[in-house]
């Protein structure tokens, strides 16, 4: 059975507190236990709290594939793409290097690609993915567009994403605020912004420090 | 710099270790086979924090393999925090406790294994023998609030009647009594006012001292669901905490000074009219003293002591003074102090002036912090309590209770003393013998270099447990208890809504459950009389009665009752005078309502005193007990961390936890840091005048210079509660583990425990 095409993956790491519940549930996937596909880290723990859950976005038209020598990874016709298929996989690691968002992971003991499958277990018999179902900011929320708007009004879902000269369009969804000017991340562009963390972390303790 | 006397060391027990851990389990075999089914999934709740999330629990051949999410228990629809998902690990663990062990010198891990019989009948004589040659009080019980409520009630039962001793306290005295004596002394009642979907709709949120994000994490998410829809959060903390760093107004509160704040906040809402008169006026008494007492408390003044920006102080009493609705949220961070109690009413003086209470989206709440921290506070096993949050101080209530149990009131003991007081009559030699459960009082009681000599003074001491707890290795027997997972009961969340505790698998080898283990000793005592249950069930319908009339009134729940609506929010009286509606089938999920009857004020208004007006009450200013000074110049706050619970005798032994954190780290800011020359990653130590810890340093810029913050969930060397001040709040007795004098420097070598333990050691 596909994935349902109403139910929809949303990422808004704004919210993401950083518990690793993500990380946790992910092991705990039937398909690959013990192991998590999410990355979970501190964008800069000495400034800030402020981390970001790695899921794969699963592209439309995905760069893993696309490199892939051997055709290991396949994007099924619900739009999933699916971890590389074992008696494919040559373990070249073109994948892992090419991904834009950074993604797919090389287990060297299996000789294997594994990335995340949108828990297709789950999500292809109507269920939510473990790392949605147990997100407990909802940093990572599952569901469809219409409870997304009703949910959340003042935020809204962007699937676009621009790498330099490479635009890609995902399954899954960023949050971003309703009031942005675009409707697409520029990524590359956004890795030259300065990091605003520290001055307004002085701010806060200006008037409080006892030098 | 002077040093007088070197501070004392925990010994690192490395033998012990070996035998009993703490070892970190891992999923291996049928836990990571894939393509298995389980024979069955369990619907139950995390054994964890006061939130108590809804869970499955996967079972095959008796081991939990897994855990699915329960999408329709309402509280957390399937969010789980990272210690709900591996909980389970914590079940067919290779430290699990199979028998009943007794200390022996002789053997290399300092104890032997016992038959269950043996060690019950060696209990028995130890109580028999001291309570003969000292008195009746000389035996002491400190027990739990993890425990089902069916075994708090039992462990009040079993001391109050079976060991007629006065001495028995719980942990819960380290967690939340301030915010209960509190509740009490404002509304007559010690209950969340609100259900948790009262957050979501409010105009304004204050976070006070909560480490919501880390601590309860799920309340995460009510709170963000608020904002979607234009709520403000306020955040009032030391650390910029994860729920800290999004939120619209954040007070930098310096440890200690809550009352100063809410006082100034008070003060600028009488100034400005931000009040509701009509409210004051009809359903309360006491303001005028308060509005008296606040006057003090400029903007000027309360930035001064509180270390916060006067114009966000002015903001906040703005925000707060003209919303429409509110939720006021606290937790730890004002309660964990020597004037716990009236940091605590000076938050309620601010919802009682705004009146926003007893109506959808205005609400009012303290988080709790245990699984049971809710339900193990009302029903007799704190030292001056009986069943139904009843008083032993109080003739009505002990004839009520005694009437009950089948005994006279005079068969009752007085009341007794608090966990701390308990293990200062300890160390004094007052009292000769003790009974712990569900508490491991060296790791979690502060100054815990004190407590590890009351412990080591005691003639006999018996700890009940599933591992071998820190405290449980100076104990004399060790007796199997059950983990949560292997018994069933009720326990009562955040809410005050009582939830279903289900049996997933039996307990292992000699292990029992714990009701069992305590009924076996009254048994062997031949003092069983009322101590005879055979299932939980029993117990609760024994509860429900005993409970009956109270203000925690059960006697409407039953255990179906509570599994067709997804908890029962209590009171839920059985009966209600002619007149008076029944509570509908969910109980009374929010409190205070207008017209709401309660057996107090018998229809008079709706908080629980005769009048049925709620109390301000005036909270003087008062600093901590232990401020820095020029020897001691920090200040040392404590708490936890997501991964972690409480004294980590659970958590410290799943793998994937431990990983996560695995050792304690000091906070602390980069100014501080560099004056200091501490670099992120040096090993520092931290010493006050009760002892020293050193762990490496993390710094970072989300601290309050002035402040440094370490997590409390290790043992031995590595414990933050070495530190700690065992001054105590004179209301409620809870200790002031937010503040004490510190300082703070590179340390020269690495600590000892380096090369000999793992990191959860």
């Amino acid at each position: 059975m596909p994935v349902p095409e109403t139910l929809e993956f949303f990422v808004d790491p704004a919210r993401c507190i950083g518990c690793q519940s993500c990380v946790q549930a992910c092991t705990e996937c039937d398909t690959h236990k013990g192991q998590s596909m999410i990355q979970l880290d501190y964008i800069d723990r000495a400034g800030s709290t402020q981390t970001v859950p790695v899921v794969c976005m699963h592209c439309d038209s995905p760069t893993c594939a696309e490199v892939c020598p051997a055709d290991a990874i396949k994007r099924t016709e619900d739009g999933v793409v699916q971890t590389a298929r074992k008696p494919r996989c040559i373990a070249c690691n073109n994948c892992v290097l090419a991904c834009p968002f950074g993604v797919p992971k090389m287990n060297s003991e299996a000789s294997l690609m594994m990335k995340c499958d949108m828990c297709y277990d789950r999500t292809s018999v109507g269920l939510k993915p473990m790392c949605a179902s147990v997100c407990p900011s909802q940093a990572l929320a599952f569901g469809t567009r219409e409870e997304m708007a009703r949910m959340r009004p003042s935020a809204t879902p962007v699937n676009t994403f621009r790498f330099g000269g490479q635009t890609i369009r995902t399954k899954v969804n960023v949050m971003v605020s309703a009031d942005a000017p675009d409707n697409c991340i520029d990524v590359t562009a956004a890795m030259f912004d300065a990091s605003t963390g520290h001055d307004v972390l002085d701010d806060v303790f200006g008037e409080v420090g006892q030098e | 710099m002077s040093h007088p006397i070197q501070p004392p060391l925990p010994p690192l027990d490395r033998d012990t270790i070996r035998e009993f851990g703490p070892t970190r389990a891992y999923g291996t075999d049928s836990r990571v086979r894939a393509g298995e089914e389980p024979d069955r999934r369990v619907k139950t709740h995390c054994c964890f924090c006061g939130q108590q999330c809804g869970l499955q629990l996967e079972v095959k051949d008796n081991t939990i393999v897994g855990v699915e999410p329960w999408y329709e228990f309402p509280f957390n629809q399937g969010m789980l925090c990272p210690k709900g998902v591996k909980r389970y690990l914590q079940q067919d663990h290779p430290d699990r406790l199979l028998h009943a062990y007794q200390k022996d010198p002789s053997a290399a891990s300092g104890f032997r294994k016992l038959s269950y019989e043996e060690a019950i009948g060696r209990v028995a004589e130890s109580i028999e023998r001291i309570q003969t040659e000292h008195g009746r009080d000389a035996f002491a019980v400190l027990s739990g609030a993890s425990l089902t409520t069916e075994k708090c009630y039992l462990m009040g039962k079993f001391a109050h009647m079976c060991l007629r001793t006065s001495n028995i306290d719980y942990n819960g005295r380290l967690c939340m009594v301030s915010a209960g004596a509190a509740n009490k002394k404002a509304f007559g009642i010690d209950r969340a006012a609100n259900p948790w979907d009262d957050i979501l709709g409010a105009e304004v949120i204050l976070v006070a001292g909560a480490n919501v994000a880390e601590c309860a994490p799920i309340t995460t998410n009510y709170i963000w669901q608020a904002r979607e829809h234009g709520a403000k959060v306020i955040v009032i903390d030391p650390r910029i905490t994860p729920i800290a760093r999004t939120c619209d107004l954040f007070l930098p509160v310096k440890p200690g000074r809550d009352t100063a704040l809410f006082s100034g906040i008070l003060q600028l809402m009488i100034e400005n009219e931000w009040l509701d008169r009509e409210f004051i006026e009809e359903h309360t008494v006491g303001f005028e003293q308060v509005a008296d007492l606040v006057r003090e408390w400029t903007p000027r003044k309360t930035a001064e002591e509180t270390g916060i920006a006067e114009a966000s102080i002015r903001t906040a009493a703005e925000w707060w003074g003209t919303a429409k609705s509110s939720f006021l949220l606290h937790a730890r961070g004002i309660e964990h102090h020597s004037h716990g109690v009236q940091n605590v009413l000076s938050a309620i003086n601010i919802v009682l002036a705004s009146g926003r209470i007893g109506k959808p989206n205005c609400g009012y709440a303290t988080i709790t912090g245990q699984a049971n921290g809710q339900g193990g506070r009302e029903h007799g096993q704190k030292c001056d309590q009986l069943p139904g949050g009843r008083d032993l101080g109080n003739p009505e209530h002990r004839a009520y209770v005694a009437d009950v149990w089948g005994i006279e009131p005079d068969d009752l003991p007085p009341p007794g003393v608090d966990a701390y007081e308990i293990m200062r009559k300890a160390e004094a030699g007052e009292i000769k013998g003790l009974l712990s459960i569900c508490f491991n009082p060296v790791v979690s009681l502060p100054d815990n270099n004190f407590v590890r000599r009351a412990l080591e003074t005691l003639d006999f001491y018996v700890a009940i447990d599933f591992f071998m707890s820190e405290s449980a290795r100076y104990a004399d027997v060790v007796l199997p208890g059950s983990l949560q997972e292997e018994d069933e009961g009720t326990v009562t969340q955040v809410e005050g809504r009582i939830v279903r505790i289900n049996k997933v698998v039996e307990p292992p080898g000699d292990a029992r459950a714990d009701w069992r283990i305590i009924q076996d000793i009254a048994k062997a005592l031949g003092r069983d009389q009322g101590l005879t249950f055979n299932d939980p069930g029993e117990i609760f319908e024994e509860l429900r009665t005993a409970s009956k009339g109270g203000v925690c009134d059960y006697s409407g729940v039953s255990y179906d009752r509570i599994e067709e609506h997804f908890g029962v929010f209590w009171p839920c009286p059985s009966e209600t005078p002619e007149g008076v509606p029944e509570p509908g089938p969910q109980g009374t999920p929010r409190l205070f309502e207008p017209g709401a009857w309660n057996p107090i004020a018998k229809g008079a208004g709706p908080f629980y005193f005769p009048d049925g007006k709620a109390r301000f009450v005036p909270t003087p200013f008062e600093g901590p007990a232990e401020d820095v000074d020029a020897e001691y110049p920090l200040i040392l706050t404590t708490g936890r961390i997501v991964s972690q619970f409480l004294s980590g005798n659970q958590t410290r032994r799943i793998g994937p936890l431990v990983d996560h954190a695995p050792e304690p780290k000091c906070e602390l800011h980069p100014r501080l840091a560099a004056r200091l020359g501490i670099a992120e990653g040096d090993w520092t130590t931290v010493e006050s005048r009760r002892g020293t810890c050193t762990v490496r340093a993390s710094v970072v810029a989300t601290i309050r210079p002035d402040t440094v913050f370490l997590p409390y969930h290790w043992g031995g060397r590595k414990s933050a509660n070495q530190l700690t001040v065992s001054a105590q709040d004179p209301v409620s007795k809870i200790p002031e583990y937010k503040v004490c004098a510190v300082r703070v420097t590179k340390a020269e070598a690495p600590p000892e425990y380096v090369d000999s333990l793992e990191p959860q050691q």
